[in-house]
This record gives structure tokens, sequence and C-alpha cells, in this order.
């Protein structure tokens, strides 16, 4: 079989999955894992819709909000199963954004860019205000997936951590297979030739309103499920999922690590799930440091990280 | 009717302070393309460093002056440090690099002074002034008297002087301006600090009635941005009117429908407003060259 690219990347994730347990000093580190994949997840939308379109959006924690909520809200109100409250979470997410992505993929640079902000703004305050609904800010338990417990049926019995590290590490290749055979697709090239110039796209025969929604619609779909997946994992939810850090964050870290490529991507979300961890030994200097790597990243190695790092390996072996 | 005056008086005085931060905005915007997402952090730095300042014993007015030109000083070190050396790039990495500025700030702030709530006294006192049955803050008329003399200050500076012009100029076509012998780079230094100061302002005059922490920057700056854009970004007249049109939404939502979600309508009308107009209300429609 033929190396590709997608292949490449595709095993590299399941080898990372599979050997980081093997360095692991405590449980703990399963957490911090799991985070880090669940964070992968909403991140490899970013990358269909800012690296592939070259669309921005400030406020793609609003999907991550519904996801969420949905899986702690459904299941308690409509009495439905979470792993199908993870579904109609993925389907309001994708409706949402088929209705909103409209208009609003009209606009460009920071225009898009306030308009989404608007949009996440609006749904973090409906989940902060509608307290008889969600309890408002203090946030809400979410029932347990079960799955666990069917494995341990099977005779596979992992601890909580074990199991959620490796359920998202799934997940996160799940997602990244998806997107990466998204971006071989015609889809895929229509969406990067429209990255590069609407007009010629369009004038090539590119539908761009229909390909950027669709872009918009495919991203929100992956916020959502990683909403879903935090909340159930954590059994809890606050409405700071759905927040403006929350979004920022999300698209930090698709930025940094290199937006272009999913792998890219997930690294950055490997780098700043972990910064915080590592911070937590001089919690005071967090802000300082976190926003004096977001700069410096961002004006020395603008590609983002892996990409720069890989021209200088390849540059190295020259 | 005095209740709605008492809405509009209170919707007039935040919008002043909006209307601060959209000029702001505008200005770095201008000359740079950069839409500065730090720029609620001037407004924050200026009602942090009055506060320190004063308690220090210092006078109040010299007070205000030291913040306002420490944080002109700031904003001149982030367009050196941060923004000149990542021109050129996409708009995706500028906002984080400004959104990183802000806060790497906000983290500064809270180690230099702390994470209490602060003021500090009114100007004029704190006798309310009556109007047609609705009350007025000596204060809020500093604020909107600040936000007017600011707008008409910037209108006479860029079409009434040379190095106004200047910045208009470069605003249009950096390199044609360059070609003419405008110091570009000089232009940009002090739209920065132009920008950062005005921000300052805002806050020295805006903290006796809103107080102030490390974290207030952010939802100035949130909502400024909305205001910039409402109106239409780039263009000083429309960041006014947009600022005090959200401040007005804003006050006029918490009055008569709900106080929670007064927020939530601000961007609702930029919604609908950029669904209509997507330049914004005074924008000029953009053309794209291929």
């Amino acid at each position: 079989m033929k190396m590709t690219p997608k292949l490449a990347t595709l095993l590299i994730l399941a080898a990372l999955v599979l050997l980081a347990p093997f360095l692991f000093p405590s449980n703990f580190y399963y957490r911090v894992g799991a985070l880090i994949f669940v964070n992968s997840i909403a991140v490899t939308g970013i990358v269909i819709l800012t690296g592939y379109a070259g669309q921005i959006s400030l406020g793609h924690a609003g999907f991550a909000g519904i996801g969420a909520y949905a899986c702690a809200l459904a299941p308690a109100h409509f009495g439905i199963h979470p792993a199908l409250a993870v579904v109609l979470g993925a389907a309001i997410s994708a409706l949402l954004a088929w209705l909103v992505g409209r208009p609003i993929l009209r606009l460009k640079g920071y225009y898009l860019g306030v308009a989404t902000l608007g949009l996440g703004i609006l749904i973090s305050m409906m989940l902060n205000n509608e307290r008889q609904l969600t309890r408002g800010p203090d946030g809400i338990e979410v029932p347990e997936l079960g799955l666990r417990a069917l494995l341990k049926g099977w005779g596979l019995d992992l601890t909580n951590g074990q199991f959620w590290y490796y359920f998202c590490g799934l997940c996160m290749i799940l997602g990244a297979w998806l997107a990466l055979n998204l971006h071989n697709s015609p889809s895929g090239r229509a969406l990067r030739a429209l990255h590069g110039s609407e007009v010629a796209a369009r004038t090539v025969g590119v539908d761009v309103a229909r390909m950027k929604l669709q872009a918009f619609v495919i991203s929100a779909v992956y916020a959502s499920v990683s909403g879903s997946l935090l909340a159930l994992q954590n059994k809890f939810i606050t409405p700071d999922v759905a927040g403006f850090m929350h979004s920022i964050e999300m698209v930090t870290m698709a930025v940094l690590g290199g937006v272009g490529s999913v792998l890219g991507a997930i690294f950055g979300a490997a780098i700043l799930t972990l910064l915080p961890q590592v911070l937590t030994v001089f919690a005071e200097y967090e802000q300082l440091v976190l926003g004096l790597v977001m700069m410096l990243v961002m004006i020395f190695l603008r590609e983002g990280l892996l990409p720069s790092i890989l021209r200088k390996l390849r540059r190295k072996g020259e | 009717m005095s209740e709605l005056l008492q809405f509009l008086f209170s919707g007039v005085t935040v919008g002043a302070v909006y209307a601060l931060v959209a000029l702001g905005f505008t200005i770095i915007y201008n000359a740079s393309d950069v839409v500065n997402f730090a720029q609620g952090e001037f407004v924050m730095l200026g009602g942090m460093i009055t506060w320190f300042a004063h308690q220090a014993g210092i006078p109040l007015p010299i007070a205000a002056f030291l913040a306002i030109s420490i944080t002109a000083a700031i904003g001149v070190a982030m367009n050196k440090l941060a923004i000149e050396p990542a021109r050129g790039a996409p708009i995706v990495s500028l906002i984080i690099i400004t959104i990183g500025a802000s806060i790497f700030l906000q983290g500064a702030a809270q180690l230099v002074f702390d994470k209490q709530i602060h003021d500090f006294p009114a100007f004029s006192g704190n006798t309310p002034i009556r109007v047609g049955g609705a009350t007025i803050l000596p204060q809020s008329l500093w604020v909107i008297g600040g936000a007017l003399a600011v707008f008409v200050g910037l209108w006479i500076f860029f079409t009434r002087t040379l190095l106004g012009r200047a910045v208009l100029a470069t605003s249009n076509n950096r390199l044609a301006a360059q070609l003419v012998g405008i110091n570009t780079n000089f232009v940009m230094t002090l739209s920065f600090a132009l920008s950062a100061g005005i921000g300052a302002l805002a806050g020295v005059l805006a903290t006796p009635i809103t107080l102030t922490a490390y974290n207030v920057g952010i939802a100035f700056a949130l909502k400024g941005f909305a205001g910039a854009m409402l109106g239409g970004m780039g263009n000083p007249k429309g960041a006014l009117v947009g600022g005090f049109l959200i401040g007005l939404i804003e006050a006029l939502t918490a009055g008569y429908l709900s106080s929670q979600y007064k927020d939530a309508a601000a961007f609702v009308v930029i919604l609908l407003v950029l669904f209509v107009r997507p330049q914004g209300l005074f924008g000029r429609k953009s053309t794209d060259r291929v």
C-alpha cells in the first residue's frame, strides 16, 4: 500500500494514542489526554472552516454549548439515550449553522468575525439566562453514557479515565479521517479553491455560497460533538463551554499548531491543553505566559508550530 | 416619560464609553487594517493606573494624565513589538496576536496591581442633576462631553491638519503615501498612541460610574468592536453613532425587555444590520480586486 499523507496522518495519530499511556506517570494523564482529544475534534472542524475554506468564526463554542447541553437536557426531558443526545445536538447545531450561515457567510473578514461572535454570545447568554431549563451559570449534571458498563460486560474492564481516553482518541481519529477524506474530495478542492480566490473559484463553476455553507455546517457539527463528549466525560457542564474565550481557544489552538493541516491543528490543541497544566505551578503568571505564547508564535512562526518545525527539520536533512 | 428619559440618559452614558472605544478601533484600523482586540485593555489600564496613582497620593488630574500617557506608551510598544513584525499576516493571525496582547495585558495588570474592584471619586461630585423628571450624574456629563470632544478633535485633526491628512493618506494607500514622502512608520506609532490614549481616557472618565478591575477590558472591547462594525469599520462618524446606538439599545432593552438579555440585544441588532447592509451603516461598499 502506498503511504499517502492521509494514511501517514492517521497512523501517527493512532500510534500517539496507543503509545502515550506507556509514558504516563499517573492515571491523571488519561484525563488530560482525553481533554486533548476532545479539543482536537473541535479544532479539526476549524481546520475545515478556516484552513480549507478560509472563513473565520469567533463563535464556534456556541455549537459546542449546544452539543453539551443536548447531552444534559435531552435525556432528562425526552428520556432519550445520551448517545442519541449527541446526535440530536449535532443535528440542532447543523440546522442552526445552516440557517444562520446563509446570511452570515456573505460577510468577509472582520465582519464575519463579529457576526459569528454575536451568534456565539447569544447562545452562551441563553444557556446562562434560561435558568428554569439550564440552571444558569452554576451548571447542570449530565447522565452517564453507559458505554463503559457495556464494554465491561464484554470483558473489557477499563477505568473511567482509560475509557474516556481511548474513546475520545477513537473519535478524534475518526474525525481526522473524515476531514482528510474531505480534503481530497471534489468538495475539498472547491473549498481550497475559494480560499485562494472566490472570484476565480466562481469562474470555474464552484458554487461559492453553497460550499462555504457546507464547510460552516460541517465544522459546527465537529464543535457540537466535541462539546457533547466534554459534557459526557465530565458528567457536568457549565455555560462556559459556549463562552467567547472557548471560541477563541478553539481558533487559537488550530492556528497556533498550523491551521492548514489536521495534524498541525491537533498538535496545537495538545500544546494549548497541556500549557495550563504545566502553568498551574505558576498560576499567577498563567495569563501572562499564554498571551506571550500566542503573540510570539503568530509573529515568528506564521504558518503555525508544526509546519514551521517540519520545515526546519527538512532543511536540516538536506 | 420620565422613565424613558432615565433609560436614555443611562444609554447615552454607556454609549459614550463604547463610542470612545469604537473610535480607538477605527484609528488603528485605518492606519494598519488591524482590528485591535486589546482596545478594551487600554480602557482598563486608564482606570487602573489612575486609581493606583491617586491612591499613592497623586492628585486626580495628574494621575489621570499619567494614566493616559503611560497607556499611550504601552500602545506604541504594542505596535512596535507585536503588530509591525506581523505585517501582512492573515486576519486570523492578527486577531490571535491582538487577543494574545489583551490576555498578556490582563495578566500583567493582575500582577502589577491586584484582582480587586476599584474606583476613584467622581470629578464634580455625586449630586444627581434633575432633568425633566429623570436624573443624571455629573460624571455622565463628563463621559458624554469627553466622547464628543474627542470626536470633534479627531475630525479637526483628520481634515484640517497636515499630519492628520498624512494618516488618512496612509490608510488609503500605504505605498503611495510613502512615495509622496509620508513617514508611514511614524503614522503607525501616532495612531497607536492616539488610540491607546483615547481608550485610557474612556477608562478615566467611566471608572467613577462603572468601576474598574483587571478583567473589565474584554467587555468594553466586544461592545466597542460591535459599535465600530455597526457604524461601518474605519469610519469615525460610524464609530461614534454605532457606539451610542449600542449603548442606547442596551439601556432600552434592560429597561423594557430584560436586563439579562441587554448584552444580547446589541448583537441581535448587529446581525440584522449586517444581513441587510454587510458593510455596516456608514461603510462604503467594498469591491474586490481580482
